[in-house]
């Protein structure tokens, strides 16, 4: 079949995780403060990032 | 502060650079060295960030505190699916697509109104957008000087209806240089590339400069705001808004594909699907980056200006400017320039492109002007109205700006066109997925949510810029409650953006899918659909020409192109087109149905298809194929596929088993050569004592007077070679069945030394007979083996009469040994014979093969004995070979595994 489907379908089964974690309701529970920083920045900030890195591994590693 | 002059000369030297990266970039492509590689195509994407994202996230921060992120996480979840975004560029290459207007239009029926009305929704929804972008360059310019309500003038105009014309100047710099419309613009999108860079490094640098030059780092800003609670609830993220937030992620997401700048960049400039690999990590990447410092920058900003003194959208300014960081303001102002030039030098050459080729060229075909210039070659009028599309969209952007800039802030006037364009969403995911959407459906669709957004969105932002009366937001049309534009049906709770989103992709879906189902397709549709739906199953080789049939002549066909994509574009093409059929002149091109498909595709490239498929059905006399018979095709053409994919499988297994077949065959070919080997050897060997056993008998039969000793020596030559004979048909027997597998082995514990004994007693006699010494070395005490003993015997005794059998009488010495090495029992028996040549060390273990010289001397064994005991000891697992030298004696070693240690 199509080449690179396998890490396609990564990429979008990332984006599926990704859209209930960056939004409501879960995204309430980063209230208050973590070490300091407000929560929901650092929550925000962190989940992005690690999409980003999940995304890059996915995409550069595997599809070749 | 900074001097007009130095801002001036700056500006001018960016903009210089611009262009010269622009035109470095279009030479490169021209030479056929494409400097797009994944990481500019990357980059070029952040045209998504514009001067909304420079100045007014920190402004949106300081009202609405995290929610400005949701613009940036929709697009990094919608461009992991990437096999969406695929999918639409291998779409639009097929077919051609210069636009979002053409793709809209070409998947259904190649629609002249549908592109029309995409193009209108398109310019209305995104000229705030660019008023946005002029009002941000401008106020940044009197940010810088100092100045207020934008009374930087030059020339008697004001600095807005300037940075206008500067803008429109550079865009057909950029997007219209070349005369032909259809190729990409690879200048351009490496000068995007820089500008992203630049804007990049240019809120970096304020970020880092108020974050850790004028505060002590994050930490310290979070923990000031502490102190002025009415700041705190913007560091949390608010439940109550979470309809709010979701719809954000959903609108921005549809924004990344669907701004006309961002399918531009995304779909119709993309060079190779692998770039998309980068881009779907890099482009969040830089996303994310861009929107480190929005949150310390807002927070500074409230704590260090009193409430209402500043304009919260120019804090990326007025921050460092307060701080006497000229250099950086300037830098600050670049990078926002930057944002807003990209941002509008794209989106007009997106929309220009759609006005040319859905608004102007379908009133320009049906007019008597182009009637009466028939021959006339009209590129160069393209080129024109492009142009003149440009300068009118950033007129109308400036128009905006002048009566209705004021009203909002940066942040809802360009959310009002992400709405707008969102509308697209359900045509376009519909007509990549969907095969039963239908014109009529998207029509329906496109306008039920257009409607609603313009009720909802558009008309009340008129309202509250005073240009009509604003009773229908108030208390609802007519006076119906439940018609209020802002809380229809009475849905209040939710901000302005997220209402509309809801409420006008609920109209827009419903009605594309009921009209969708309520109707039947064309053939144009049909077909399309199938296409758009299917591209990835589609072969090279089926582009679609089955589906034209008709009559058409070469000359009226190449007059069309020469008139729309110029004479010499028109020639290049008719050249390339005609060597990929393997004509060396293009004159001598068949009008078929694969060269009409041609020059439609090329004509849709410059004038989008659906103006192109009206042109070249009036230029030539086309048949029309009826509902049925395009079904009928299609359905032809998907069983062809399901066959030939059938075909392949089977094809595939038929090789597989051809393959193992030749490898049987070979196989048996193999072993039939063998066995003939074997059987004319046999033969051979077998008339060998036979020959002399006939011919003793003769000679006894012939002559009855031979004297008695002589009878008897003949009787005994003929007992010992049928002796003999039944020696060697029991050893053929014998290897027969140890070679097919059917030979009896009984296995049990054997003692090598004894068996070794044992033999030596047998053949005691024989060796005393021929006064050969025979000499043992049998070590003490050996671990059993597991063997078959009378096979072993057989080894040792073959072995042993070899020997006795080469050594010379008297002073023949044979030497034998049992021990113990590597795991194994080993046992020798040496000799001091004639010796073997190298040669020999291997042959004498082939089948009838002979020690001694068999053509002269008369054979002393079958040559059989060595090959049945190498079978043998191979059997249980050990080795038997010969180490010899010519005149050195030989010595003839085989080894029996020792059973493994048990653990």
């Amino acid at each position: 079949m199509r080449r690179g489907s396998r890490s396609r379908q990564r990429l979008g089964a990332l984006a599926l995780c990704g859209l209930p974690l960056l939004g409501f309701p879960i995204l309430g529970l980063a209230q208050g403060e973590w070490l300091g920083w407000p929560a929901g920045f650092v929550y925000l900030f962190a989940v992005w990032a690690g999409l980003i890195g999940l995304a890059a591994w996915i995409a550069e590693g595997r599809g070749r | 502060m900074l001097s007009g002059f130095v801002v001036a000369l700056v500006t001018m030297a960016y903009f210089g650079l611009l262009f010269a990266v622009a035109r470095w970039g279009d030479a490169r492509a021209d030479a056929g060295r494409s400097i797009i590689t994944a990481n500019v195509y990357s980059l070029s994407l952040a045209v998504y960030c514009t001067s909304w994202t420079f100045f007014g996230s920190v402004g949106r921060a300081t009202s609405g505190g995290l929610s400005f992120l949701t613009i940036y996480l929709g697009p990094t979840l919608m461009l992991m699916c990437v096999g969406v975004v695929i999918k639409m560029i291998r779409i639009a290459k097929a077919q051609r697509i210069t636009s979002i207007a053409d793709f809209i239009a070409a998947r259904y029926g190649k629609s002249q109104q549908l592109a029309g009305l995409v193009t209108v929704i398109a310019v209305i929804g995104i000229v705030p957008y660019i008023a946005l972008q002029l009002k941000a360059v401008a106020a940044g310019l009197d940010m810088v000087f100092g100045q207020s309500e934008h009374s930087v003038r030059l020339l008697g105009m004001d600095s807005t209806l300037l940075v206008a014309g500067v803008l429109a100047l550079f865009t057909i710099l950029f997007g219209t240089r070349h005369l032909d419309a259809t190729e990409r613009h690879e200048g351009m999108v490496a000068a995007i590339a820089v500008e992203s860079v630049v804007k990049l490094l240019a809120f970096l640098a304020v970020g880092v400069f108020v974050t850790y030059g004028i505060y002590d780092g994050f930490g310290d800003l979070f923990s000031r705001v502490a102190g002025h609670p009415e700041f705190a609830r913007l560091l949390d993220p608010d439940s109550a808004r979470s309809g709010n937030w979701m719809a954000l992620l959903v609108l921005s997401g549809f924004a990344i594909l669907f701004l006309p700048r961002q399918f531009q960049i995304i779909v119709v400039e993309n060079v190779d699907e692998s770039h998309l690999k980068r881009a779907v990590w890099l482009f969040p990447l830089y996303l994310l980056l861009i929107n480190l410092f929005v949150l310390p920058l807002a927070l500074a900003g409230l704590i260090h200006f009193p409430a209402g003194t500043t304009d919260p959208d120019s804090f990326v300014l007025s921050l460092p400017l307060a701080h006497g960081a000229d250099a950086l303001v300037l830098f600050a102002f670049i990078g926002g320039l930057s944002a807003a030039t990209g941002m509008v030098i794209v989106e007009t050459i997106a929309l220009s492109t759609m006005i040319c080729n859905d608004l102007a060229m379908p009133l320009l075909l049906r007019s008597t002007w182009l009637k009466r210039r028939k021959a006339a070659d009209l590129s160069g009028v393209l080129i024109a109205i492009r142009r003149t599309a440009i300068v009118g969209i950033l007129l109308l952007g400036y128009v905006y700006f002048r009566a209705a800039g004021e009203a909002y802030a940066l942040v809802g006037i360009g959310l009002i066109s992400f709405a707008a364009v969102a509308q697209f969403a359900p045509a376009m995911f519909g007509g990549m997925y969907w095969k039963q959407g239908t014109r009529a459906g998207a029509l329906a669709g496109l306008l039920a949510g257009f409607s609603v957004w313009a009720y909802t969105l558009l008309l009340p932002s008129f309202a509250r810029s005073g240009w009509m009366d604003g009773s229908f937001v108030e208390v609802g049309l007519f006076g119906i409650g439940w018609l209020k534009a802002q809380a229809l049906f009475g849905l209040a709770g939710l901000d302005e953006i997220s209402h509309c989103l809801w409420w006008s992709l609920l109209a827009n879906l419903g009605a594309y899918v009921a009209v969708s189902l309520a109707t039947t397709p064309d053939a144009v549709e049909l077909a399309q659909a199938e296409r758009f739906v299917d591209v990835f199953r589609q072969t090279e080789r089926l582009p679609g020409a089955h589906l034209w049939r008709g009559k058409a002549s070469l000359d009226e066909v190449v007059e069309l192109l020469k008139r729309f994509l110029g004479p010499a574009r028109a020639q290049q093409q008719l050249i390339h087109y005609a060597r990929l059929r393997g004509l060396d002149d293009w004159r001598r091109l068949p009008p078929d149905a694969a060269f009409v498909h041609f020059a439609e595709s090329e004509l849709a490239a410059a004038i989008g298809s659906a103006s192109a498929r009206l042109i070249v059905a009036n230029a030539t006399r086309e048949e029309d194929l009826g509902l049925d018979e395009v079904l009928d095709i299609l359905d032809e053409a998907s069983q062809v596929r399901a066959y030939s994919r059938e075909l392949e499988t089977k094809q595939r297994a038929l090789e597989a088993a051809t393959g193992e077949l030749r490898a049987a065959n070979e196989r048996l070919r193999e072993l039939d050569r063998m066995k003939d080997d074997f059987i004319s050897t046999v033969t051979h060997e077998l008339r060998t004592p036979l020959t002399s056993i006939r011919a003793f008998s003769e000679l006894l039969y012939d002559d009855p007077r031979l004297a008695l000793a002589e009878r008897q020596r003949f009787l005994g030559i003929i007992v010992g070679e049928t002796e003999r004979l039944t020696r060697l048909i029991n050893q053929i027997l014998d290897l027969a069945k140890m070679e097919s597998g059917r030979a009896e082995w009984t296995t049990s514990e054997v003692d090598v030394g004894a068996v070794v004994r044992d033999a030596m007693e047998t053949l005691g006699q024989l060796f005393r007979d021929k006064g050969v010494r025979l000499d043992a070395e049998i070590a003490e005490s050996l671990p059993p083996v597991q063997a078959d003993r009378d096979r072993l015997m057989q080894v040792v005794v073959n072995l042993l009469s070899n020997a006795v059998k080469f050594v010379a009488a008297d002073s023949g010495v044979v030497r034998v040994a049992v021990g113990e090495a590597d795991g194994a029992l080993r046992v020798t028996v040496a000799d001091n014979g004639p010796g073997l040549t190298p040669a020999e060390c291997s042959q004498v273990f082939e089948k009838f093969r002979q020690g001694g010289n068999t053509m002269t001397d008369k054979p002393q064994g079958t040559g059989l004995g060595l090959p049945i005991s190498r079978q043998i000891v191979e059997y249980f697992g050990g080795k038997l070979w010969v180490e010899s030298a010519p005149t050195a004696g030989a010595t003839f070693i085989f080894t029996v595994p020792l059973p493994a240690p048990e653990a």
